[in-house]
């Protein structure tokens, strides 16, 4: 009954184009907005924003930034994880390179200097796709991760190799480093996810989302109709990268504190983020927060059940989860190719119609 | 002969029987992507599997012990008894074929007809899903597996490189069992694929899928066999990885090095697969012997995939593979 756009009357051209063309809708995305804000830093403990709240932000990043790439474009890439290492090692080398730079502008930049990274190893998509471009990511996925580790200018040359965040400020506020608290971390990454979130939203459905669309749906002809594919490839490729490059750094900066690259930012990194997109949805916004919330809510839920609940020891539950996201990454593909976001859709239209049939 | 020419060369002959590895691996894929189309990325963790298998049965594991232990509380582990390597290889194929028919039934029936990208994304779970089953079966502790292949230094061959420059190379026995076996399967596969019926229904299939379903072969059985053929082959892989260096995760990984071989090698062709693996494993172990102490040594994690970036940009089908053409 609430769920129409009936008696929403549009009286100027943008509200005829919002995101969100019907009030329930509106007024919904305004209601999570305010619980996000307003109500989540009140009742959020230290556990949850550890285990939950704070990888579920920084990965939606990455997601998002994946699924422009993936879901948008039609590249497939495996090198998420490497990308997510020169977010992090940028950030880190700008901190301790530039003490006095504040840390927002660090994490901006870290995600350019992604970006361009994103673009030099984007250029072999220009001639190769499918699978051959699948390698030619692992590709950056594996040299990445050996320069990070292999080079002592990139960790300053520290003994263990690690690199550490130190404590940076916002408004006063520490957000990084030890000090930082579980609420200035959350409010960091959700206000990047937020802006984030509305540019990709932007971005897909403007010019730019169309051709990336029109070059995923069938390249040749896309070339046809005056896409120019080295643009709208290599910019996919510098977008995802700087999404994935901010996600790296926050992850980095804000959430680990220290990292070392072959651990936090290995292979294992470029599928997960790639199994929320599946999962999620490929081609779709929605579907980035989906598939982060389930791959990052799923092994929580069961960590807590076999391990704290049934006392089972902690190597079995991992080797559960892992054997059941492989199940759900093929029953997913086979029921539902388009994931949540796609069942999420059928909700919707049926709740549009209700209670009618059709 | 200067001593650095000598190192490099027995660099390079270590080279070529780690490339014999690879080359196994990237058999298993070919295989099924001639077949069906699927480029099947668990072609590792079903080497990983299999070897995990061949143990457990050699040794008597109880399957999923961890599990009936965790829920039931028991206190299970082994059966007591031990099988000949002989029996368990056989017990391991059984496994294999009865993968084989799950995973066309339960999946890949049901991805027919499908992009090839959604159907490798499916075989990326279906590594994942392999991978915990074989943890949960038969548990994650680096295991050792002894299939009866002598190991340690080869004193034939050093004896007979020592006569031949005075300076003998150092290779293991047991690279040099594997590089046989290799030959000896890839040998059986030819004679398998050129003169038994099945062997020409395969091919029949990998070179027009609609043609060969036209003159009445059935794709499904088709798809079995060749599952089954790379579990086989997977085996084999796992069997010679594992004796050499104890049945672990790792093992998963020489499954992401035979991308690039078949990138070297072209995705279609057997003998691009062999010719694939031997030039990655002589390439990176030359590499790291001449470039390593400049740049840091190591570059074995990723020289292969640098390699077939280049070569990529160059010859994107291979060297052995049909040529790409693109019909709009």
């Amino acid at each position: 009954m609430l769920y129409r756009e009936a008696g929403d009357f549009k009286t100027s051209y943008t509200s005829d184009n919002q995101t969100f063309p019907i009030r329930f809708d509106r007024y919904g995305y305004y209601f999570v907005l305010g619980v996000a804000f307003l109500i989540m830093p009140l009742i959020l403990n230290d556990y949850w924003t550890n285990a939950l709240v704070v990888p579920f932000l920084i990965y939606t990043i990455a997601a998002l930034g994946l699924n422009i790439l993936i879901g948008y474009c039609g590249q497939l890439s495996l090198g998420t994880g490497g990308f997510m290492a020169v977010g992090a090692y940028a950030s880190y080398k700008l901190m301790t390179g530039f003490p006095d730079l504040n840390i927002v502008f660090v994490i901006l930049l870290s995600g350019l200097i992604t970006a361009g990274v994103g673009v030099l190893f984007g250029l072999p998509s220009l001639r190769i796709k499918g699978f051959y471009l699948a390698v030619a990511t692992l590709a950056a996925q594996f040299f990445l991760i050996w320069l990070f580790t292999r080079t002592p200018w990139f960790f300053n040359y520290s003994p263990t190799g690690m690199i550490s965040a130190p404590t940076r400020t916002i408004f006063g506020v520490p957000v990084t480093g030890a000090s930082a608290s579980a609420v200035s971390m959350y409010m960091v990454c959700l206000v990047f996810l937020v802006a984030l979130a509305w540019l990709a939203r932007n971005l897909t459905r403007g010019t730019l989302g169309r051709q990336w669309m029109a070059i995923r749906d069938m390249d040749i002809a896309a070339e046809i109709i005056g896409v120019n594919p080295l643009w709208s490839k290599l910019t996919a490729f510098a977008v995802s990268s700087f999404y994935i490059g901010i996600a790296g750094a926050l992850l980095f900066t804000v959430y680990l504190g220290a990292a070392e690259a072959g651990e936090a930012f290995g292979i294992d990194k470029s599928f997960l983020v790639l199994f929320m997109v599946i999962i999620g949805g490929l081609g779709s916004i929605f579907g980035a927060f989906a598939g982060a919330f389930f791959l990052i809510a799923g092994p929580v839920l069961l960590k807590i059940m076999l391990v704290d609940n049934l006392g089972w020891p902690t190597d079995l539950a991992a080797h559960l989860e892992i054997m059941i996201i492989g199940a759900l990454i093929i029953v997913t593909l086979i029921l539902e190719p388009h994931g949540i976001a796609a069942l999420w859709r059928t909700i919707k239209e049926k709740l549009r119609l209700w209670p009618f049939p059709y | 002969m200067p001593d650095t020419l000598l190192f490099a060369m027995e660099a390079a002959a270590n080279g070529l029987t780690a490339g014999v590895m690879y080359a196994l691996v990237a058999l298993g894929f070919v295989l099924i992507f001639k077949a069906s189309g699927i480029f099947n990325f668990s072609q590792g963790v079903m080497a990983l599997f299999a070897a995990l298998t061949l143990v457990g049965l050699q040794s008597g594991q109880i399957p999923f012990s961890h599990l009936i232990n965790a829920i039931f509380g028991t206190r299970l582990h082994h059966f007591g008894f031990t099988l000949p390597t002989l029996v368990a290889i056989a017990g391991t194929v059984v496994v294999m074929i009865a993968f084989a028919w799950l995973v066309e039934r339960y999946i890949f029936r049901h991805l027919v007809n499908q992009e090839p990208i959604i159907l490798f994304m499916a075989t990326i779970g279906l590594a994942y899903f392999l991978e915990g089953l074989g943890d949960i079966m038969w548990g994650a502790e680096v295991k050792r597996l002894d299939v009866g292949i002598p190991q340690g230094m080869s004193m034939a061959v050093d004896e007979m490189t020592f006569n031949w420059f005075g300076y003998g190379f150092y290779m293991d026995t047991l690279e040099l069992w594997a590089a046989l076996i290799a030959a000896i399967l890839v040998a059986a596969l030819v004679i398998f694929s050129q003169y038994t019926k099945q062997g020409r229904a395969l091919r029949a299939v990998a070179d027009d899928h609609q043609a060969a379903l036209s003159v009445g072969i059935s794709l499904r059985f088709i798809w079995v066999l060749v599952w089954s053929l790379a579990g086989i082959v997977a085996l084999v892989a796992g069997m010679m990885w594992g004796a050499k260096s104890g049945v672990q995760f790792s093992l998963s990984l020489i499954a992401l090095k035979a991308l690039p071989v078949l990138i070297l090698g072209g995705f279609t062709s057997i003998p691009g697969a062999i010719v694939g693996g031997l030039i990655i494993g002589v390439g990176e172990k030359l590499f790291d012997f001449l470039m390593g102490p400049i740049i840091g040594g190591a570059t074995e994690n990723w020289f292969a995939y640098m390699l077939a970036l280049v070569f990529l940009l160059f010859r994107p089908q291979g060297l052995f593979g049909e040529k790409i053409i693109e019909r709009v």
